[in-house]
């Protein structure tokens, strides 16, 4: 039963569009579109255990790039823009991998805020992405009959750029590469000792996980049709970081889950209808002591409650 | 005396205005278990990390079969035939024995860009866990996930483990740690019959073993070499007596 | 530049400097002695400024007893914080401790937001330290910046003497490198870990009640000091006092001196800075130690 979830989901995900409202609709694009975002940080973090606490940095290069390459007034080639995106992002992953990797631990997880924040600093303070107030896409990209400005073939490339992705990292779990990682996860001198080249995996896996950032980040800019600086604050890297844990950690499920939960609990506790005004417009801080309690109490995510079940 | 396979000149490790290891001239020689012995803080762990690559040496020089390795990472020390064993149980708890080695054999193999293909489809790697388990008498627990086995199988599994990357010198650090006799007994004659293709390096308190195992004994205090040979003369080494047998 | 300006420069990077060495130590401390990264360290320094603004009218021209009202307010806040909610982040994982104080930051927030606003203030410096002083004839520097730089320098000598000549220093010390052997001393560990974290809080915040007349009191200020000390520590190496104090000052010159040469790109001097150190020396400049 477990095996065919994925499958179920997806299939019910395809079908949605024909019952939802247009704002649903837009709510379901964005979730599955962190859902891209959350599974690129889940190779990282959930497969090879390396806490990026830097991962928006890529989301929003990826973003930024769509935008600076597409033409002023027609709508640019979709698929060059997405690679373009995809490519930038891995690109300076790698500038950042190179040198992060070469730390452990906290300094990692340090190293790695600092670089997202000079990511931040370029783009918001210099005129490249228009500073603090972002860029416009005047035209959504097409690709043949494909056109990104149409609602319904927007929410079905979400669709498929998750499915791809889902399954991209399925079949790496299941490779050498992915086992690899997995041992550098779980005790990383062994792998060594064995005679692993163990920096050449983390950076395989930091560049991989950026390019899938990229490819979200270039949904969202579509998708929204604009984008800022704050894509790539630090607050996104935390926001990112809790949907896989609030999913579930080592789990690919745990990540789309964990994007779905962190979307609805955000619109949740800024609803003014359900919690009242005060809250609504406070809305942080009931998302911080949900955080709290929820990483002091189920430290194994949501998938951990699913589990718990004979 | 055939040439050294593994063998170290002057090897020498400091920690600010600490000595851990002063200029250790040693040589391992293929089919010859040669043994490393001293008190606590002798630095026997340390010469073992410079040796694998995992600590870098202050000064000196390691050579493999005649290259020089002393810049060599480990990994790559490992891929040319440098493995180890830990005194502190490193396998991973939660796959299987046969996983654990299978994992340690891909490293040679590793072809990691073919990610549609499964772990299980490289069918050297297998092979080779087999072996090395079968070797290490693990044959029947292959299956057994590596968490599940007794203090006693989870040594052997340390050794199988660096069986299943192929090596020629084998750094055992400490395996009989926390053996019982029984035990000990086996992971001796696993030795014994390991001892013609490799060359060994042993750190060992156990004494008993040790004399019964080893074809050459070094002796370390303090950092320095006080004493190498064979076993007889080791045993009727005055300074070796009054530094460390002597309080045995 | 001519050599008054180069002056003038050099005495804002000293400042900036000093003025990040103080949230920085407090920051090492905790990770050093206890093992916590704390996201929300940043907070600190942005609730000290927030507290200056709230007790400035309260305190007139007595600016040096409001910043000790500061500082012991904020150390009995540290005390209680650690004592509801740190002590329980000891033992969990570094991305635990990454998550529980990164939502800590949006409680904070709130919180800020709630009892002062999310409006950007200024905070007058006292008549007694307001103005220029000249600097021999050639230029006239502020004397509150001057003030800012010694008070730093005072707090980093009585830091100095507290960790290396008394017997709370020598727990600290013995704490930072071997955890588990103090606590077989049969020293309080939860009492030092306690005093400890209050003193961090105090410092940081001290550095924010120092700074608000010189910059702004405005809401991300805690974030962007936060990441700027990372960088420090990252640089200097946790744990280490000195090595903040050096990468500090390191950081204080690349910021400054990028703002003067680089005008629009000196946000990323310093994390290029950083960049040069992991490239040369991943473990920072300084190994643990004090």
């Amino acid at each position: 039963m477990r095996r065919w979830l994925p499958w179920i989901a997806a299939l019910a995900l395809a079908a949605l569009p024909a019952v939802l409202t247009p704002y649903a609709s837009d709510l379901v694009v964005k979730i599955v579109i962190f859902a891209v975002f959350a599974l690129s940080l889940e190779l990282l973090v959930g497969m090879t255990g390396l806490v990026s606490l830097g991962h928006a940095a890529f989301f929003g290069i990826g973003a930024y790039t769509t935008l600076l390459a597409s033409p002023e007034a027609d709508g640019g080639n979709l698929l060059l823009l997405l690679l373009a995106a995809m490519a930038a992002a891995a690109l300076y992953a790698l500038f950042v991998g190179a040198l992060s990797l070469r730390t452990k631990g906290v300094y990692f997880i340090m190293v790695t805020l600092a670089f997202a924040q000079m990511a931040y600093f370029v783009f918001h303070d210099t005129k490249l992405g228009g500073g603090s107030d972002g860029i416009y896409l005047n035209v959504r990209p097409l690709l043949g009959p494909l056109d990104a400005g149409n609602k319904r073939h927007m929410y079905y490339l979400a669709l498929a750029a998750l499915a791809a992705t889902y399954g991209l990292l399925s079949l790496l779990r299941r490779s050498r590469f992915g086992h690899a990682l997995a041992g550098i996860r779980v005790n990383e001198q062994r792998m060594r000792a064995a005679g692993f080249a163990t920096y050449r995996y983390k950076l395989a896996a930091f560049v991989l996980a950026g390019a899938l950032a990229g490819l979200a980040g270039f949904l969202l800019a579509v998708q929204d049709g604009v984008v800022n600086p704050e894509l790539m604050a630090w607050h996104e890297s935390g926001a990112v970081l809790l949907m896989i844990i609030l999913g579930g950690l080592g789990h690919l499920r745990g990540a789309v889950i964990g994007a779905a939960a962190f979307a609805l609990l955000k619109e949740l506790y800024a609803t003014p209808a359900l919690v009242g005004d005060f809250l609504a417009g406070h809305w942080q801080l009931t998302l911080g002591i949900t955080i709290i309690a929820f990483v002091a109490l189920l430290p194994k995510g949501l998938i951990g409650l699913l589990e718990r079940r004979p | 005396m055939s040439a050294a396979l593994l063998s170290c000149q002057g090897l020498t490790r400091r920690f600010g205005g600490l000595t851990a290891v002063n200029d250790a001239t040693l040589d391992f020689v293929l089919g010859e278990v040669h043994a490393v012995i001293g008190t606590n803080g002798a630095g026997k762990s340390t010469l073992v990390n410079m040796l694998s690559g995992e600590m870098p040496a202050s000064a000196g020089r390691i050579s493999l079969a005649g290259s020089d390795i002393t810049r060599w990472p480990q990994p790559r020390r490992a891929r040319a035939g440098v493995g180890r064993s830990y005194q502190r149980t490193t396998i991973f708890p939660e796959f299987t024995a046969f996983e654990n080695c299978r994992l340690s054999a891909q490293a040679a193999h590793a072809r990691p860009w073919a990610i549609w293909e499964g772990a299980a489809a490289c069918a050297a790697s297998g092979r080779i866990a087999r072996d090395a388990l079968a070797a290490a008498g693990l044959g029947a627990l292959a299956e057994r996930p590596a968490g599940s086995l007794s203090h006693g199988g989870k040594r052997q599994l340390e050794i199988a483990m660096c069986l299943a990357t192929e090596p020629r010198v084998l750094l055992l650090d400490e395996p009989l740690a926390g053996m019982g006799a029984e035990e000990t007994e086996r992971l001796l004659e696993l030795l014994a019959r390991l001892k013609p293709g490799h060359a060994i390096l042993l750190v060992e308190h156990d004494m008993d073993a040790v004399f019964r195992i080893a074809d050459r004994i070094t002796v370390m205090v303090n950092g320095e070499v006080i004493a190498s040979g064979p076993p007889a003369a080791i045993r009727a080494n005055r300074d070796v007596q009054v530094a460390y047998l002597g309080e045995h | 530049m001519d050599f008054a300006t180069f002056l003038v420069q050099c005495l804002n990077a000293v400042q900036y400097g000093l003025l990040l060495f103080l949230v920085a130590s407090g920051l090492t401390l905790i990770f050093g002695i206890m093992g916590v990264i704390n996201l929300a360290h940043g907070s600190f320094y942005m609730a000290g400024a927030y507290l200056a603004f709230s007790l400035a009218p309260l305190f007139g021209q007595h600016f040096l007893p409001m910043l000790l009202v500061g500082v012991l307010l904020s150390a009995a806040f540290g005390y209680l914080l650690e004592w509801a909610f740190f002590s329980f982040l000891y033992e969990r994982e570094h991305l635990q401790q990454v998550l529980m104080t990164y939502a800590l930051i949006l409680v904070f927030e709130e919180l800020r937001s709630m009892l002062v606003g999310n409006d950007v203030h200024g905070v007058p410096a006292p008549d007694w330290l307001a103005g220029t002083l000249p600097l021999g004839s050639l230029m006239t520097y502020p004397v509150y910046r001057l003030f800012a730089s010694a008070a730093c320098i005072v707090v980093g000598l009585a830091l100095y003497g507290v960790v290396n000549h008394t017997r709370l220093g020598m727990m600290i010390r013995a704490g930072a490198s071997n955890r588990e052997m103090v606590r077989g001393l049969g020293i309080d560990i939860t009492r030092l870990y306690r005093i400890v974290f209050a003193g961090g809080v105090a410092l940081a915040a001290l550095a924010g009640m120092i700074a608000a007349p010189m910059s702004s009191v405005y809401p991300g200020m805690g974030a962007h000091i936060l990441i700027i000390c990372f960088v420090v520590v990252v640089i200097g190496g946790i744990g280490s006092i000195g090595g903040a104090l050096i990468a500090s000052l390191l950081v204080g010159f690349v910021d400054t001196f990028g703002k003067v040469f680089f005008a629009e790109l000196s946000g990323i001097g310093v994390y290029l800075l950083m960049a040069a150190v992991l490239v040369w020396r991943p473990e920072g400049l300084m190994k643990k130690g004090w």
